[in-house]
């Protein structure tokens, strides 16, 4: 049961380098002085991938539901943290962190994302977009409600936004893809009959336009 | 005369809310991500604590020096949670807490700290019991028995000897157990992600004066939780980890919020106790068990020694002739919390996987089995099993598609059937709320309750709306503070029939209340009117509008409270309940996939049957969890848990649970009993339906749940041998 996407989602800067790749088999402390060793110069092309050149606080700007953000951030901070801690934005959940339940899911330049796998610094200039931007009545959050796809709660803002990211994409989609589609998240009150009657609602629907 | 009206559920054709499908009131919040948990909780100037958590099976304190912790740019507050010479008992046991301006600063508070400890043994090898018995870590939990077992042994028609286990599992709330406490003017204010308002202030209390010697009034303590990202039976308390987010907070005069990380949260946070057990089981040529006798063990972790019940084992059934025995284990595993109905989900694995096992063995249909021995169940819940049964049987094609176990096809892929039967009692907590009709017409409910995603808020609504005869809009319901009356915790599915039951009684006495202001108006007969589409009727005619008789009241409007439970006939207890499960086994890969999982459930009168049903699919999907993929891993040579993660600790997604099919039990007798709860029933028989059915597949007991490709690989192996 490994998450699909896992190994599908491409970088959202294309370069390779995500948060993963970054802290694999080092953890923060080693991944903080690697950075610190950029600022001398020593690993310039990390430092240039990372767009980061210190391991100290710097000013970045984040474009989150369309809106310009300054901050100042280490370059360690995902964009998760930053996102629920620095915006105030907890609609996406800190479940895992460890990139496996999707609880985390933005959409970045339109890809679902999870949070807990980027460093805000990787998402300068590029478009976040949080569960937050949903209005009211958008179809996916009335789906969800309508087939009683959820309980407590929790997975659901992370649900809603890999199946906003998944309809959009794939209208027509099958029983099969949509199973597989929506296999990055996970739920643990058992929700996953609506979620799926949602989404194959809205898939037909979008077949149908 | 004052109007006096009959506390009773109305008849069950005039409903215009209750049992049908009413979407949750707070669906939109809470898919909108606007809800907010106690984890999103963020006040001004709020601290971010972590903590370090023991990483051993056992060991002594030898060292523990936070001093470095604090001296961390943007560290603020440090605790404690043992000292030297302090035993750890446990893999995630806390150790020490650090909080700090940002989450990767307190990270830092945390790598910081200067720990150390001496190795102490550990014992965590739940299934060994001749290891445990070596190890002196088992205690005699007693025996008894009924009838002559050694008897009806020897006049049996067949004897089977089986052995049967259940892992332990952990709760794996996606909220992390944790709390958000800040100090405003000597009060204490907690975000608290709890399955217990009305009953964590005093916890609170009592816990800060013993562990921190703070003195804190109960009055000045709010608990506040709008939302619980799951608790399933392990949210009730305060908790350590609570309180010391309250001490540093103090300390600190800032805000703390203090999450466990995922590791801890497993660990520590709640478990699901194990169960195994050695069966010898005996039956008459036409089914009928005649003899059953059992040895259990298992742990519940903590070095408590325990184990799963010995008074409810077997299971539903109370045979004849029975023997039983039960030895717990004292490992060193992280306690046991309450697990969605403790301990129904073992007991069941263990029970009716045996009944399975002669069924088989005698070469009839388990459902056969099942239905000769319903008169050894309760009295008053055979009925419901056997209508149960007959429709689950037809809603799986059972007839159709069973076979004697073994013939589950000639490929490599084998397909069969199993069933289970399941109970739980689902009576009412004790609660108050209270109930206003305001001068304008609308309506409040306020309890000090919580909507653990069970549509506790939606049920309330669903209440006050058809007692009324109002829209649900015109209700508002308060709920998720300690400051409104007090409610039960809610666990063992006593929330339904515990916020029901006293919002009902409460409106009727408003209702009457408000009857009377109307007669006396309209010189009409208070005890001829009825409340219903927005109006006030007397017989069939219209008096006034709702509205127009709520201006009928003073400024003050109309407060009544409500009680429970009582024994008026609005809610009462005991269900039963039916699962049976297709699925199909590979036998070369030994991954076994649900085709279909059917569940017919009562629960006495449905308020709502959309949640209702969600809570019934919500149930299989988790059995469908500890059924095949989830498991605690405790590793025996370093007593460390080593599956700690969401990658590793396996859930199902969403393409793993194949088709449910749910259906509620609900002819007009269960109306007339009233509301009972739903929470734990669908989840219970899950592991001995799907076990069952792989017997069935493949002609092999695979002895331990969760069935997952090893156990079925070594199962099937070992048969061959």
């Amino acid at each position: 049961m490994r998450d699909p996407r896992e190994e599908t989602i491409p970088n959202a800067n294309g370069s390779g380098f995500n948060r993963r790749d970054f802290l694999r088999g080092s953890g923060a402390a080693v991944a903080v002085t690697a950075l610190a060793t950029s600022d001398q110069g020593a690993t310039a092309q990390d430092a240039k991938k990372a767009n980061v050149a210190s391991a100290k606080a710097q000013d970045v700007t984040l474009n989150v539901n369309g809106k310009e953000h300054k901050l100042s951030l280490e370059p360690r901070v995902t964009l998760l943290d930053t996102l629920r801690d620095d915006l105030n934005l907890t609609g996406c959940k800190d479940v895992c962190d460890t990139t496996n339940c999707g609880a985390c899911t933005v959409l970045i330049d339109g890809k679902p994302t999870y949070a807990c796998s980027r460093l805000a610094h990787e998402c300068v200039g590029k478009k976040v977009t949080t569960i937050e931007s949903l209005a009211a009545n958008d179809p996916v959050v009335a789906g969800f409600v309508k087939h009683d796809a959820q309980q407590c709660g929790f997975c659901t803002p992370g649900f809603v936004m890999a199946t906003k990211a998944f309809c959009d994409k794939n209208p027509g989609a099958t029983l099969a893809q949509v199973r597989a589609g929506l296999g990055g998240n996970i739920c643990r009150c058992g929700t996953y009959v609506g979620i799926t009657a949602c989404a194959m609602e809205l898939v037909t629907k979008k077949g149908g336009k | 005369m004052a109007t006096e009206l009959k506390v009773a559920w109305g008849p069950r054709k005039d409903n215009v809310y209750l049992g049908k499908e009413i979407t949750r009131l707070d669906g939109v919040e809470k898919a909108s991500g606007a809800a907010k948990y106690a984890a999103d909780a963020n006040p001004k100037g709020c601290l971010y604590a972590k903590v370090l958590s023991f990483k051993g099976g056992a060991g002594k304190v030898k060292s523990l020096n936070l001093d470095d912790a604090l001296k961390v740019p943007g560290v603020k507050a440090v605790h404690a949670f043992v000292k030297e010479g302090d035993e750890l008992q446990w893999d995630g046991a806390l150790v020490a807490a650090v909080a700090a301006e940002r989450q990767e600063q307190a990270e830092d508070g945390v790598r910081a700290i200067k720990f150390t400890f001496d190795t102490m043994e550990h014992f965590v090898d739940e299934d060994d019991l001749k290891g445990a018995e070596a190890a002196k870590r088992t205690k005699d939990l007693g025996n008894n028995t009924k009838g002559d077992v050694e008897a009806a042994l020897k006049s049996a028609a067949v004897v089977h000897k089986g052995q049967y286990g259940i892992a332990t599992i952990s709760h794996m709330c996606l909220e992390t157990h944790g709390s958000c406490t800040r100090w405003e003017e000597g009060k204490l204010i907690v975000n608290h992600s709890t399955q217990n308002v009305s009953g964590t202030p005093a916890n609170f209390v009592s816990e800060l004066q013993k562990q921190h010697n703070i003195s804190v009034d109960a009055a000045d303590v709010t608990v506040l939780c709008q939302f619980v990202g799951g608790g399933f039976g392990s949210k009730f308390a305060a908790d350590d980890w609570g309180v010391a987010a309250a001490k540093m907070s103090k300390e600190t005069g800032r805000p703390v919020r203090l999450m466990l990380d995922r590791a801890t949260e497993l660990k520590i946070a709640g478990t699901r106790p194990s169960g195994f057990a050695e069966v010898t089981i005996a039956a008459d040529k036409d089914g009928k068990i005649v003899a059953w006798d059992s040895h259990h063990w298992g742990t519940n972790g903590g070095m408590k020694g325990g184990t799963i019940n010995l008074a409810q084992f077997p299971y539903v059934f109370d045979f004849d002739n029975r023997n039983r025995k039960a030895t717990g284990l004292v490992t060193n595993a992280g306690p046991d919390r309450a697990w969605r109905a403790p301990p129904h989900p073992q007991l069941c694995a263990l029970t009716d996987t045996a009944i399975d096992d002669i069924a088989a063995k005698l070469g009839k249909s388990a459902v056969d089995v099942f239905l000769a021995n319903i008169d050894k169940t309760p009295e008053k819940l055979q009925a419901t099993y056997v209508a149960e049964i007959k429709r689950a049987a037809e809603l799986i094609g059972w007839s159709k598609k069973w076979h004697p176990h073994g013939k589950g096809g000639d490929g490599d892929v084998k397909r069969g059937l199993g069933m289970a039967i399941h109970t739980w009692g689902g009576r009412a907590h004790a609660g108050t709320c209270t109930v206003r009709i305001n001068p304008d017409g609308s309506v409040e409910s306020l309890s000090g309750t919580q909507d653990i995603g069970t549509g506790t808020r939606t049920a309330i609504a669903m209440v006050l709306a058809e007692t009324f005869g109002i829209t649900l809009d015109a209700v508002k319901v308060r709920y998720g503070s300690s400051v409104y009356p007090r409610s039960g915790p809610s666990g063992g599915s006593t929330t339904i029939g515990g916020v029901t039951g006293p919002n009902r009684r409460a409106a009727i006495a408003a209702l009457g209340k408000l009857f009377d202001v109307v007669a006396e108006k309209h010189k009409v007969d208070g005890n001829n009117l009825t409340a219903k589409g927005g109006k006030i009727w007397n017989g069939d005619k219209e008096v006034c509008t709702w509205k127009a008789a709520c201006g009928l009241l003073g400024m003050m409007g109309i407060e009544t409270t409500g009680e429970g439970p009582k024994d008026d006939g609005l809610t009462s207890e005991q269900v039963g309940g039916v699962q049976m499960a297709d699925v199909s086994v590979d036998t070369k890969t030994g991954i076994v996939r649900i085709n279909q999982f059917v569940a017919v459930q009562d629960c006495g009168l449905i308020v709502d049957l959309l949640t209702a049903k969600s809570q019934v699919y919500g149930g299989l999907i988790m059995g469908i969890a500890y059924s095949l993929t989830e498991e605690q891993i405790l590793d025996n040579k370093t007593g460390r848990y080593i599956n700690a993660d969401l990658e590793n600790y396996k859930l199902p997604r969403i393409g793993d649970i194949g088709e449910l099919i749910v259906e509620m039990y609900q002819p007009d007798s269960e109306y007339e009993r009233g509301v009972i709860g739903l929470g734990e029933p669908p989840v219970i028989a899950c592991g001995a339906a799907i076990s069952n059915a792989v017997a069935n597949a493949t002609g092999v007991r695979v002895p331990t749940i969760p069935l997952t490709p090893k156990r079925v690989l070594d199962a099937l192996k070992a048969a061959k041998a």
